[in-house]
């Protein structure tokens, strides 16, 4: 198992990974993997195509019960319950949320994007819904950009502003944990940029996971580094640690750009 | 070569040419004579006393395709949701063709298990209760029409929930909504054009039928009230085919007749117009080559 690393003294464990193994049918595609992750961090997944990194975060909030012969074995603790044992699965996905690969807002108004969240958990009051998409967009930091056109489609908005709006959406139902699975590959270096800041503000409230293929992006943003290889956790740690002085040759190897 | 697909293209325009310039030939001359407005608005049809008045099959159509509508969107709505989202897929590859199989059963058919089925069982449930004489009636075609439109209703409405790109349903699913949220409140609206235009392929379906309504609708050229669900009633298309048979050829009888073809043809041309209205936004945003092959068959058979 991989050391916690504590660096500041306490950490709080958000998800603990314990042997986790995943299946898609016949095909193996994680081989027990077992990893914290802390809280009020940002950690990142990297590695190459196919590698399970984007399975691995997708069985955080159980995305892949959706995909037909998916199994999973092992446990995944969140703040210590197993979210594989007898949970509700709706209530663990309003407290992980999710951000996509490609912007996906719903073809309805900006407004409505955010507040179908809150809707779905019980909110009615045109108040409080007014109240929860001001302060979603805000902390998403795409307010300015949009108050004024509150009504308008969705889909009027560029794709970075997407992303932000899908991050918003995300934030409306105020979850304890942000997965992003390559959030920004389908943006341009700016709206990525704006994006890399918002997650590093986010991580006073949030814990963030965040998959990446950008090993720029990586070392920028996250406090803690997790590298896979074919299914396996081959190395996790500080961030700086694992790009600076990877302990695994697999690992150094993909940092230096041998392979992948 | 290129001009043998001209030709053949051209042969298909010069069709409906052919039959618009037919219905209005024959038809408008009728119409005059009659007077439109007693032609359209008249409440009785009495060709032996040369009264021409289509009100009653007007409203006749309007009342069985209604029902049909009421009585077949929601089932096929429910089907096509079932079909696109949720249906285990060794049920899919039974319930697809059977579905397929509805949309080719000749509507003679159709029209005796209405016969055989659908009337003695109304007659079963309320004839003595509401003193009907047969179970001839509105109800009976209604349904029947419903089943008919099935698989229209159900092929065009799961094509489009189909396209409906399945990010948007993880996204929702992501949030914490369950699977009927997620469908009702984001895959559903995000089809709604293409669903409108299901719904209105059907009542072009339905309203253009004309065997199986004539096997049990009563063909009672009275006017009607919707609440006489229970009573016999003429639809345009019935209309037509009762009387054509035994009707004088170029009497004012037989232009009345074809005078009815053309309010039906028009009824139909403003459904078509609908339909292409609503599918005109839909290819925009979505894979529109999923759709088209199937939409232009299925507007084609109207």
């Amino acid at each position: 198992m991989a050391p916690a690393g504590a660096r500041q003294g306490k950490v709080m464990k958000k998800f603990e990974i314990l042997n986790t193994d995943l299946w898609y049918n016949d095909f193996k595609a994680l081989h027990s993997v077992s990893m914290d992750i802390e809280a009020n961090q940002i950690t990142a997944f990297i590695g190459p195509s196919g590698c399970g990194k984007s399975t691995l975060i997708k069985t955080l909030n159980r995305m892949n019960d959706l995909i037909e012969g998916c199994k999973v074995k092992g446990s995944i603790l969140l703040d210590g319950e197993d979210i594989y044992g007898n949970i509700d699965v709706n209530l663990l996905r309003k407290r992980v949320g999710m951000v996509f690969q490609k912007p996906n807002p719903f073809p309805m108004s900006i407004y409505d994007n955010i507040a179908f969240g809150p809707r779905t958990h019980g909110v009615k009051s045109r108040y409080r819904l007014d109240e929860i998409v001001e302060k979603s967009l805000r902390d998403a930091a795409i307010w300015e950009e949009t108050k004024d056109r509150l009504k308008k489609s969705a889909l009027s908005l560029s794709g970075g502003q997407q992303q932000r709006l899908c991050i918003a959406r995300a934030l409306s139902v105020e979850p304890e944990v942000l997965l992003m699975d390559e959030p920004t590959s389908a943006l341009d270096p700016i709206s990525t940029a704006k994006i890399e800041d918002l997650v590093t503000e986010l991580k006073e409230q949030y814990t963030v996971v965040i998959v990446t293929h950008n090993m720029q992006q990586a070392t920028r943003i996250s406090d803690k580094t997790a590298f896979f290889l074919l299914g396996e956790m081959v190395e996790y740690g500080d961030t700086q640690q694992v790009f600076s002085n990877p302990r695994e040759k697999r690992c150094e190897d993909y940092i230096t750009g041998r392979f992948g | 070569m290129r001009g043998v697909f001209l030709v053949a293209a051209l042969a298909s325009v010069l069709a409906v040419a052919l039959i618009c310039l037919f219905l209005f030939a024959q038809g408008f001359p009728a119409i005059m004579e009659i007077g439109p407005l007693k032609f359209l608005f008249g409440t009785e049809w009495k060709p032996k006393q040369d009264i021409f008045g289509i009100l009653p099959m007007i409203l006749g159509s309007v009342y069985v395709t209604g029902g049909a509508i009421l009585l077949g969107v929601p089932i096929g709505l429910f089907t096509a949701l079932f079909m696109a989202k949720s249906c285990p897929k060794p049920l899919y590859r039974f319930l697809k063709p059977a579905i397929n199989l509805m949309a080719g059963v000749p509507s003679v058919i159709y029209g005796f298990f209405g016969m055989m089925v659908l009337v003695p069982a109304i007659f079963e449930l309320f004839g003595k209760r509401f003193d009907m004489m047969s179970g001839d009636s509105m109800l009976a075609a209604s349904i029947l029409l419903a089943m008919m439109i099935l698989p229209t209703v159900i092929n065009i409405a799961e094509t489009n929930l189909r396209s409906v790109p399945q990010e948007l349903y993880e996204g929702a699913v992501a949030l914490g909504a369950s699977h009927e949220r997620a469908v009702f409140k984001v895959i559903l609206p995000a089809a709604r054009s293409g669903v409108m235009a299901a719904v209105v392929l059907g009542v072009g379906r339905a309203i253009g039928e004309t065997m199986a309504v004539k096997m049990v609708a009563g063909n009672q050229a009275v006017l009607r009230l919707p609440h006489e669900f229970l009573k016999g009633v003429r639809t345009l298309t019935t209309n037509i085919v009762t009387e054509m048979g035994y009707v004088e050829h170029g009497s004012l009888h037989n232009g009345a007749l074809i005078a009815t073809g053309v309010v039906l043809f028009v009824f139909i041309l403003i459904i078509n117009m609908l339909f292409s209205v609503l599918n005109r936004d839909l290819p925009r945003r979505r894979r529109g080559k999923e759709n088209a092959p199937n939409l232009s068959k299925e507007g084609a058979a109207l």
